[in-house]
């Protein structure tokens, strides 16, 4: 073996080094393309197909141009405040039991579980809620729909609220609890209120995650092409007319496919954007 | 003072906040927080007893032949998994192959090698990323990805790699490999993001020993940083083949929905999310119906041991908000 002098063995690991830079940076820049395409053909395609009557008509019948999705923005919009009356109150409340009580050993097991929870496939949802409640009540149902998208908010919730309540300084709630105030209503006048926005973020950040979920719905809302007048029957979501009409034949319904799928992510941004503010004015006070 | 001030609640008179001396409220407010707590253990006990009730007839009828049988038949009311199970692990395993060097060198870029100033707007882009629906990522595939493989990466693969056997058969652009490489798309964020959290856990003298030692830029990364953070790193992966097998809108929407197990990544296949997306309403027997539960079962059942073992790993690194990072 020959080994390299000391100067080109020096010039080999430089350039072994720019090389490791070069090409890490190169991952980066693949890992955002299909972002940057995605949001391309999102514009290209959905812009041209989103106009007024896309957000103030139902669906037109089969081989008919023309209609629009009111229908599934409104039932969207109805499934997630369902979720949220599933979601936000287990949540919330039991993010508070991670932070303010329990032992750190019961404690770590619970987050363990809700993170393991995080992981359940999304479809997964969608089949216990059929078995819990779309077989026994033999309908389709928005309170189905709802359920399972609630169910998946659970430990989102619970691991954001618990997050911001640690940050909570501790003197607060000493300081409470040194007036005699129960430790009740220490927690939810002082602590969670301190932390009120933090926790709202993570409300926020669970909505847009579930907004967009089509697995879960797919056989609990599972989808109509006219307006729910009664809960307990069969609701539209934007991401399943998406998902039915990018499957089907005809170019017309691609079209709007394309135009739903610009307003579903456009809506997702929206929360995006917003938790951003809100967390940057929290950063910038108290918390 | 200013401590007092910014306490909300601090401006209401104490009397109305101390209410009766009684203890009962701490009681139930404990207990309600902790029924709301043990929700989350509850719910997968619940999971896992409604899909195996809801399967039991399935599960009598062919035993454990279920997870080997390679018919799905319907009309016969024959039912295997073993081409879904296939499907999956053949789609999740390309999708890995893809996405975990992309993702790893890009964790290594952001918190390593990266201007400070330009950190920040690739993490967000990132997020974006992860915040893309699978329905929509879905809806690309179809009518921009797959037309795409279609007429250009597929014909050269074949042309130049066909020997090998993977690369075989008529192109019809729906195929395994399409599906996993969307699947790779879905799974890049997360597995980024808690590599990039893994990393930035690494203690800091560990690459000021490193660099007086006299190494280069990579030779830090690698020495001080990468085999430090192996365990973890492992976990992230983990954590994305979770993701990945679970994953369903998407691949259902391009991987073309035919259970065969046949090597060639070109054919179409079929995985446990895609089949219960695509059947479950159309199950006109109880038996096809149960056997589609049971499929979901077997689901479950993979991903729980994927996320526990995906947690273990991230949590004996020391590193806990792994899994919120990028949902």
């Amino acid at each position: 073996m020959i080994k390299a002098s000391g100067g080109d063995r020096h010039r080999w690991r430089k350039f072994k080094s720019g090389l490791a830079s070069t090409l890490s940076f190169s991952s980066a820049l693949l890992v955002i393309a299909p972002l940057a395409l995605v949001f391309f053909h999102l514009v290209i395609s959905g812009a041209t197909s989103v106009n007024w009557d896309f957000f103030t008509h139902l669906p037109a019948p089969v081989g008919e141009k023309g209609g629009g999705m009111a229908n599934a923005i409104v039932g969207t919009l109805e499934l997630l405040a369902l979720a949220s009356l599933v979601g936000v109150p287990i949540g919330v409340l039991g993010g508070v039991y991670l932070a303010e009580y329990g032992s750190a050993r019961i404690n770590w097991g619970l987050r363990f579980v809700a993170d393991v929870l995080n992981g359940v496939p999304s479809i997964t949802w969608g089949v216990v809620v059929y078995g819990l409640v779309v077989l026994r009540f033999k309908s389709f149902s928005a309170y189905a729909g709802g359920l399972a998208l609630g169910l998946m908010m659970i430990p989102l919730i619970m691991r954001t609220t618990e997050e911001v309540l640690l940050l909570v300084p501790n003197g607060y709630r000493e300081a409470s609890l040194a007036l005699g105030i129960a430790r009740w209503k220490t927690i939810v006048h002082i602590v969670m209120k301190t932390a009120s926005k933090g926790i709202v973020t993570g409300i926020l950040l669970a909505l847009a995650r579930i907004a967009g979920e089509t697995a879960p719905l797919l056989f609990t809302a599972f989808g109509n092409r006219f307006w729910n007048h009664d809960l307990a029957e069969p609701i539209a979501a934007l991401p399943l007319q998406i998902f039915a009409y990018a499957i089907s034949p005809y170019d017309d319904w691609h079209r709007q496919a394309w135009a739903g799928a610009l307003i579903l992510v456009v809506g997702i941004f929206f929360i995006n954007v917003l938790v951003r503010f809100l967390t940057r004015e929290r950063t910038a006070t108290v918390l | 003072m200013s401590l007092v001030a910014s306490i909300p609640g601090a401006d209401q008179p104490a009397k109305e906040l101390m209410g009766s001396p009684s203890r009962f409220g701490d009681r139930a407010f404990e207990w309600l927080t902790m029924a709301m707590a043990g929700a989350v253990a509850l719910l997968v006990i619940l999971v896992g007893w409604q899909l195996s009730r809801d399967s039991m007839l399935a599960i009598h009828q062919f035993g454990w032949n279920f997870l080997v049988s390679t018919t799905w038949d319907p009309v016969a009311e024959q039912f295997g998994a073993a081409p879904f199970i296939y499907g999956t692990l053949v789609s999740s395993l390309i999708a890995l192959i893809i996405a975990v060097p992309l993702s790893i060198a890009t964790a290594v870029y952001l918190t390593e090698l990266a201007p400070l100033s330009i950190r920040q707007p690739i993490i967000s882009l990132i997020e974006m990323l992860a915040a893309i629906p699978s329905v929509i990522l879905g809806l690309w595939g179809i009518f921009v990805m797959i037309p795409f493989l279609r007429d250009y990466p597929f014909p050269f693969l074949k042309k130049y790699f066909g020997w090998s056997g993977l690369f075989t058969g008529p192109i019809y652009g729906v195929s395994m490999l399409a599906g996993g490489i969307i699947i790779a798309v879905m799974i890049l964020p997360i597995i980024t993001s808690v590599s990039r959290e893994i990393l930035r856990s690494v203690p800091n003298l560990q690459r000021e020993a490193a660099y007086a030692l006299g190494a280069t830029r990579w030779e830090v990364t690698r020495i001080a940083v990468l085999s430090y953070a192996r365990k973890g790193l492992f976990g992230a992966v983990i954590l994305g083949l979770g993701r990945a097998l679970g994953e369903t809108m998407a691949v259902t929407m391009v991987i073309g929905n035919t259970p065969q197990i046949v090597l060639s990544l070109l054919k179409p296949g079929y995985t446990l999310a895609s089949v219960i997306a695509n059947e479950f309403t159309e199950a006109t027997t109880e038996l096809y119906l149960q056997a589609l539960f049971e499929i979901a079962l077997v689901l479950f059942g993979i991903t729980i041991l994927a996320n526990l073992l995906a947690q273990l790993l991230l949590k004996t690194m020391g590193t806990t908000q792994t899994t919120r990072a990028v949902q």
